[in-house]
């Protein structure tokens, strides 16, 4: 997990294509300068940092069930919580779900957990817009490799 | 009045908290019921959970974009409403 370039997955452990389920797992960097701010002598993990890990564990799944044609773009985030505080060292579990693949859009579900607590939830919506150069398709395929995404499930 | 319609009309109702009355068939749901384009996207999820259908957006903004359909094709209700019922159509055939 690096927060200052919002790299937040760290690698995918499980992705099952039948049942629209992707996990992810991050742990928490030690220093960041995020938490230079956030806060001072008071290091914590920013709310909205972890609505993106669970947008980006879910995106990822968005994308591939799309066959890598499009960008998720977040668009809605609904009852969004953040059950509890988090904070750098800690091992971070995400799961996303894609209740709905529509025409440009898609609905997804996501949750996180901390050695089993959860610690955040939300109803997510993407809009899934055009790579903005034929090259962000590989730059995408290599991240993904990088992140232990079974990119061969997903080949078309 | 088609069931199609009040189904989309309670949808677009429940959704967009915009008062049933208000909402008609001649109603164009961009420029007269002024639901925008996220809020739409909520409409579509719910229109195709609903129908059991996939509203082709993708394909009807490409027409729109491209001047080969205006947007009342689409967006005025009792078109969308007959656009869902060819969809369902199209599903059993």
């Amino acid at each position: 997990m690096r927060l200052e370039y919002f790299q937040m997955i760290d690698r995918f452990v499980d992705v099952d294509v039948g049942e629209r389920l992707i996990r992810s797992v991050c742990t928490v960097p030690e220093l960041s300068t995020v938490f230079e701010g956030h806060f001072p002598g008071y290091p914590l993990m920013p709310g909205v940092l972890l609505i993106e890990c669970m947008a980006q564990t879910t995106g990822w799944l968005v994308s591939a069930l799309s066959g890598f044609t499009g960008l998720p773009a977040l668009a809605e985030v609904k009852e969004g919580k953040i059950r509890t505080a988090v904070f750098p060292g800690d091992e971070l579990e995400f799961e996303g779900k894609v209740v709905h693949e529509g025409s440009g859009y898609a609905m997804g579900e996501s949750k996180g957990w901390r050695k089993g607590t959860a610690i955040c939830d939300a109803k997510l919506t993407y809009r899934i817009v055009p790579y903005p150069n034929p090259q962000f398709r590989q730059t995408l395929w290599e991240w993904a490799e990088r992140l232990d995404f079974p990119l061969k499930e997903f080949s078309k | 009045m088609s069931t199609t319609f009040d189904k989309v009309a309670e949808i677009i109702a429940e959704t967009c908290d915009i008062p049933r009355e208000n909402i008609k068939p001649e109603s164009h749901a961009i420029n007269d019921l002024e639901i925008d384009s996220l809020d739409f996207l909520d409409i579509a999820f719910a229109i195709d959970k609903a129908f059991g259908i996939k509203l082709p957006l993708e394909q009807w903004t490409q027409e729109v974009n491209d001047g080969k359909a205006t947007t009342d094709q689409y967006f005025v209700l009792k078109n969308l409403s007959d656009r869902i019922d060819e969809l369902i159509a199209a599903k059993g055939a």
